[in-house]
């Protein structure tokens, strides 16, 4: 019981830390990007289009590459992704425009997007099939290690995850380590924290801004695609993503802008979001009550580290403010 | 160093921040934004559809005032559309990123309907609805009161402690619904007091949504007059260009802070009321709809002026209808309207660059010089 509550608390977990990653590089750079929400529906979606063609075009779902069958949504997403990216990079940071407002429109775009694929698609492939299940590639994408049955609760907490869970970790790790270590983070930082100051060192603030937004939605999209490809297993069901995008900006603030606290943080997260089904003798009221508590924990998280004022504890000073060379 | 760089070195282009654009010219623009983006949005449209755009345009127009029924619901959704812009506009002016407008619409609207639930049957008419009123009001200000006196006291990040108290209120509503569901277990508490109509707002000469439409424009000329004419408008929009300058001219920062952000809770409050007593009787998790979004960007977009926010407003919601009206035509999914939502919004926060910037090529610095 507390192993499966575990494995399922980390299969929520891992949309969360992607998207949290991806929005941490971003905010790194001091672009506080509202539009995650969005990017994630959209690369899920754009995974789902890309596995949607591919299944499409078999008449027999044996006959799939596997190699194929990964690589195509993989890659639909990713471009999905990017290309939501871009159009908030381009907005803000060469258009100046306000970046709270751009990003609810990149989620009002982004959800509407999804939904409205997921929604159209087989009415606009004329496909005679009655939803959009992709069980085939899923398959694919929710191969766990092959040894995970064979250990028992150690298997079913630690192995029994896709590909995907564990590229988020060691993704996290690694973001973490560029972040904190290495020329590419300090300078990335720099921008985040005081872009004129980084610009006048030499840094390439425009470039640090694009390369970190488009970084950062890729990997949220991702996040999309893990829950479409192995948490739903294949099933799009539109609204079904539900509220994890904010839960993931949420969860940038819990990790106190550290990729490495975000993979024990959007584990909790994940726990506290099904926390509701695994407590006896309570009623549906009452577990909407329980319901709240990841929103709950983010605005005490958020209170008490205001309250602290703690310098390595901060945002990136200047995020959400939108960087002009030539003012003053 | 200085050496090796070629003579005459510029750069192909540079920006320049513009001074005050006369006020046709950035109306042009603005225009030409608009028209620009319906173009593209009649090219994603007919990707989709293969009909020729002018009848797309006619369905379109059709969806949103085809029927005097549908024009009726074009003012209706316009009208609470704008209360809510009106509700977060001082807030924002204040530069206070208020984006938990939805959860204190929901709070307002969840007052209303406990009183009108419990209440409805026991309360002369006469005092039912001030008190839905005053507990509409008092359920959106304290919703918006909590984040502003953490930003006051600690400077807590008020985006995220906003978007937060949006769930909270969600969860409670689901909770409320569970509880009191008619019929019992079925999470929904479904049209309420529809035999008594205790607490429905009464229908003017005939329409149902003459009042609310009423109350709107009022509170469009008071936020109006409040924002231009009043003292608090003029502190608060010190506040938000500068803590400092406000600081320094001897304003209470925190204090404006609150009472704004009471002022922004309380609005959302009786958008919520308007919504719950004077057009569902009931209430779900989608009440407010994604208004508290919406606003944010119809207040951005009309430049904090409530009169403009009536035309965005329309804009958007005359958009949403119409997109509604297509994609049932064509048996596509109703969020197509989003989208064509989010396109429109991008050309036109695009657009402001061209208002308050200016590029300027290589050539024209040549002039200069002559």
């Amino acid at each position: 019981m507390i192993a499966s509550f575990i494995q399922r608390a980390v299969m929520q977990g891992i949309p969360l830390l992607f998207g949290s990653t991806g929005e941490i590089i971003t905010e790194k750079s001091g672009n506080l990007n509202l539009g995650i929400p969005g990017v994630m529906y959209v690369g899920g979606i754009s995974g789902v289009i890309g596995a949607f063609m591919y299944e499409q075009s078999f008449e027999d779902k044996a006959d799939m590459n596997p190699f194929l069958a990964v690589l195509i949504p993989l890659l639909c997403c990713v471009f999905g992704s990017l290309v939501m990216g871009l159009i908030y990079s381009f907005l803000t940071t060469t258009l100046r425009a306000n970046q709270n407002v751009t990003g609810l429109a990149l989620t009002t775009f982004g959800t509407g997007f999804g939904n409205f694929f997921g929604g159209s698609l087989i009415k606009i492939t004329n496909s005679d099939i009655p939803s959009i299940t992709l069980s085939s590639t899923s398959a694919y994408f929710s191969k766990t290690l092959p040894f995970a049955d064979n250990l028992g609760w150690v298997g079913q907490v630690f192995f029994s995850y896709s590909f995907l869970a564990y590229f988020a970790i060691i993704l996290a790790l690694f973001v973490s380590f560029v972040l904190k270590r290495t020329r590419v983070g300090l300078n990335l930082r720099a921008v985040g924290e005081n872009p004129a100051t980084a610009d006048a060192a030499g840094i390439k603030v425009i470039l640090n801004k694009y390369a970190a937004t488009c970084i950062g939605s890729v990997i949220a999209g991702l996040g999309g695609l893990y829950y479409v490809m192995d948490y739903a297993d294949g099933v799009w069901s539109n609204d079904g993503f539900g509220d994890r995008g904010w839960l993931a900006i949420a969860l940038v603030i819990f990790a106190l802008w550290k990729p490495k606290f975000s993979i024990l943080g959007s584990i909790l997260f994940g726990g506290l979001f099904i926390v509701h089904n695994y407590i006896p003798n309570i009623d549906v009221s009452t577990q909407e009550i329980f319901k709240m508590l990841p929103y709950a924990v983010t605005i005490l998280v958020l209170v008490i580290v205001s309250a602290r004022k703690k310098k390595e504890h901060q945002p990136p000073q200047s995020l959400g403010v939108t960087y002009f060379r030539e003012e003053r | 160093m200085a050496s090796k760089i070629v003579k005459n070195h510029t750069p192909l282009f540079h920006i320049a921040k513009r001074d005050e654009l006369p006020f046709y010219k950035s109306l042009l623009i603005r225009i030409g934004s608009i028209v620009a983006a319906l173009i593209v949005c009649a090219i994603v449209i007919i990707a989709f559809t293969g009909e020729n755009p002018l009848s797309i345009y006619a369905t379109i127009v059709e969806g949103a005032v085809g029927t005097k029924r549908r024009t009726w619901g074009l003012f209706q959704n316009v009208a609470m559309l704008l209360c809510v812009s009106l509700a977060v506009t001082p807030a924002f002016k204040m530069k206070f990123w208020n984006i938990g407008a939805e959860g204190q619409v929901l709070m307002g609207g969840l007052a209303t309907i406990y009183v009108m639930m419990f209440y409805g049957e026991t309360l002369q008419p006469a005092v039912l609805y001030p008190v839905m009123v005053i507990a509409s009001i008092l359920a959106g200000a304290i919703w918006g009161l909590i984040p502003a006196v953490f930003k006051a006291l600690w400077n807590t990040n008020e985006t995220l402690f906003t978007l937060m108290m949006n769930y909270i209120a969600i969860q409670l509503i689901s909770y409320y619904t569970y509880v009191n569901a008619v019929p019992k277990g079925s999470g929904q508490i479904g049209i309420i007091n529809s035999d008594t109509k205790a607490g429905w707002f009464p229908s003017l000469g005939g329409y149902d949504y003459l009042l609310n439409i009423i109350i709107v424009a009022a509170l469009t000329v008071f936020m109006f007059v409040y924002l231009k004419y009043s003292k608090h408008g003029y502190e608060l929009s010190v506040v938000g260009e500068s803590e400092n300058t406000a600081r320094y001219i001897g304003i209470n920062v925190k204090k404006v802070i609150i009472r704004t952000m009471l002022l922004s809770g309380a609005m959302c409050g009786i958008a919520g009321l308007l919504l719950v007593a004077g057009t569902d009787h009931s209430i779900t998790r989608e009440t407010a709809g994604g208004r508290g979004f919406t606003a944010i960007m119809v207040s951005w977009l009309a430049k904090f002026n409530p009169i403009y926010m009536i035309l965005t407003s329309l804009l958007l919601v005359f958009l949403e209808k119409g997109a509604i009206q297509i994609s049932t035509k064509f048996q596509l999914n109703p969020s197509f309207s989003e989208i064509l939502t989010g396109i429109i919004i991008f050309f036109i926060i695009g657009s402001e660059f061209f208002i308050n910037y200016r590029i300027m090529f290589r050539h024209s610095a040549k002039k200069e010089v002559k």
